[in-house]
């Protein structure tokens, strides 16, 4: 081989060495420029996700509604339709957490959409210094309330503790009455008229988990104020509530087993009058359920009973008690069928007939799992002489 | 009836402590739990494209974070993700082999009613559960009355294990 050819190739060599150096020199800085940029990428993206968080603020804000459509005859002679569109509930919940381990939770309603006050008129028709009966034209239909706003605390991982003004743990839709998770328009006629929910009172509560699924509810409350064995009516809601006889109220309840609820409940009354009465009025409910959803069956039935010291002017009211089963299906996740047979009677105490029947049947449709519309279609057999509404029901409900 | 109510309270406060189900457990510990004492460095996978699409599907909302850790061993992984109930956040955990759900476990429950669901007979369902194409799980899970939004919040949590667990494998 000559020399030029030698010297060429030579040189050739160099130069590819040259290149091959030159191409390994980019290879390492472009590796070292992608190690730099993965590690500030790395640490632009746990900067943003430790910012960023799930975590709900400390205050929350919830709530739920419903609009009904209520489209019934009286079959009474001579009575009065109920053919009415309500907006019945809106309702918020503020909550706010204090710490881990306190925190705050409540519930405002306006009801029938609008609370309006008036100038009431007032008299004493019996002449016994009371007044006793109240002319109020111009008052609007609803009512503006707070139903919850009380203060929570964990005692430990199992028990915990609150005052302020709570839900009476008793029944199974006086706690639990958001419009998508019940079925029918109207809440059930047993729970409203004896329990009677919804009802809160004012005082101090524990709970907690026990053993083998059980858990507990006690609570020290405001009483109800009647003095004609109305237990609806004597609910004071905690808006300056008589309280010269406290009342308690104690729960058991199991659900030791996926989709099974069984609970009891005792509410006693010191006195329904609250001393305003010739003598005091104890009364006692007692009150049993069982909740079940096995997949897309669903089964509830409850009893509830009240027995209360007669003093001479009950005529029956004494005892009031009532019971409904309700099974229903859901075909599809999005829609439900269910029927209802509802008994009750608020004069169970005397051979009168006073008993109240009523059946519904319907459906639920959930366009979402927090939406859902409802219809359903009730018939009623009540005593003699006494409104007997019978027709249909529409409504359409929320929470979130 | 003071009296009485004191001494019933005083009662089940010591008789409940002891009972282990449904405390809370920290994700150090449960990893060790998973892991038999050695549990690996975490990992962490990307919630972007497909994955943050099928993200947004399972639990009704877009991510709020760009990644997700995860622990992996072999063919298992240990997911630890968080969800709003009603009001508060719960946390999860699910051990997943081979694509179905080894166990499920609530490390972490804040709300004040639905504590049920930190109980293993409502964990135990998850047990063997697996997704469908449709990004169901392929087993009923029985609710518990008065938690539904609880409930809800964890099947959605098991679903989300699952997918990750899939999408984890198919970057592999």
């Amino acid at each position: 081989m000559n020399k030029y050819l030698l010297t060429t190739l030579f040189g050739l060599g160099l130069t590819g060495s040259g290149h091959t150096l030159a191409a390994t020199d980019d290879i390492e800085a472009l590796r070292k420029q992608v190690s730099e940029l993965s590690e500030r990428l790395d640490a632009t993206t746990q900067l943003f996700d430790n910012g960023s968080s799930s975590t709900p603020g400390k205050t929350t804000i919830g709530g739920y509604g419903e609009l009904h459509y209520n489209k019934l005859n009286n079959q009474k002679d001579g009575g009065s339709d109920k053919k009415e569109l309500d907006f019945h509930r809106f309702v918020l919940f503020f909550g706010h957490r204090f710490s881990d381990t306190v925190r705050f939770h409540s519930e405002l309603e306006l009801e029938h959409a609008l609370s309006k006050d008036s100038q009431c008129s007032a008299k004493d028709t019996d002449s016994d210094g009371q007044l006793d009966s109240f002319n109020c034209p111009d008052k609007g239909p609803g009512e503006v309330e707070l139903e919850q706003a009380y203060i929570e605390f964990d005692l430990n991982d199992r028990h915990r503790a609150k005052g302020g003004v709570f839900l009476v743990p008793v029944g199974i839709i006086n706690e639990t009455h958001e419009p998508p998770r019940f079925f029918g328009v109207e809440r059930n006629p047993v729970e409203k008229n004896i329990i009677p929910a919804t009802w809160w009172e004012a005082g101090a509560a524990l709970s907690g988990q026990l053993e083998m699924g059980f858990s507990y509810d006690l609570a020290m409350h405001s009483g109800l104020n009647t003095t004609g064995y109305d237990i609806r009516g004597g609910r004071q809601k905690s808006a300056k509530a008589k309280a010269d006889k406290l009342a308690a109220t104690a729960r058991i309840k199991w659900t030791g087993m996926p989709g099974l609820e069984l609970a009891a409940s005792v509410n006693r009354q010191g006195d329904l009058t609250q001393g305003a009465g010739a003598q005091e009025i104890a009364a006692t409910l007692v009150e049993t359920h069982a909740a079940y959803e096995l997949g897309s069956f669903g089964l509830k039935a409850l009893y509830a009973k009240w027995d209360m010291d007669d003093d001479g002017t009950a005529a029956g009211k004494d005892e009031q008690s009532g019971w409904y089963i309700e099974p229903s299906f859901r075909l599809t996740p999005q829609f439900g069928i269910f029927a209802r047979h509802n008994i009750w009677d608020k004069q169970a105490g005397d051979g009168i007939d006073s008993e109240y029947k009523q059946t519904d049947v319907g459906f639920n449709f959930w366009p979402h799992d927090d939406v859902v519309i409802k219809v359903d279609y009730q018939n009623q057999t009540v005593p003699n002489g006494k409104d007997e509404y019978d027709g249909i029901n529409l409504g359409i409900g929320y929470q979130f | 009836m003071i009296k009485a109510l004191l001494l019933t309270l005083y009662t089940l406060l010591s008789a409940s402590n002891s009972w282990a189900a449904g405390k809370s457990l920290s994700s150090a510990d449960y990893l060790n739990i998973a892991f038999e004492g050695t549990p690996p460095a975490a990992r962490m996978i990307w919630l972007s494209g497909k994955t943050r699409e099928a993200y947004t599907r399972i639990m009704g909302h877009a991510p709020s974070r760009l990644r997700q850790a995860y622990w992996r061993s072999n063919q298992r992984s240990v997911w630890i993700l968080e969800t709003l109930g009603k009001e508060q956040l719960i946390t999860a955990a699910f051990t997943i082999d081979d694509g179905r759900i080894h166990e499920a476990r609530v490390l972490a429950y804040r709300e004040s009613r639905g504590w049920e669901i930190q109980q293993d007979f409502f964990t135990r369902q998850f047990s063997d559960a697996a997704l469908t194409e449709e990004t169901r799980l392929d087993k009923r899970i029985d609710g518990i009355t008065g938690a539904t939004l609880s409930v809800r919040a964890m099947k959605r949590l098991a679903r989300l294990a699952l997918y990750l667990h899939q999408a984890m494998e198919a970057g592999s």
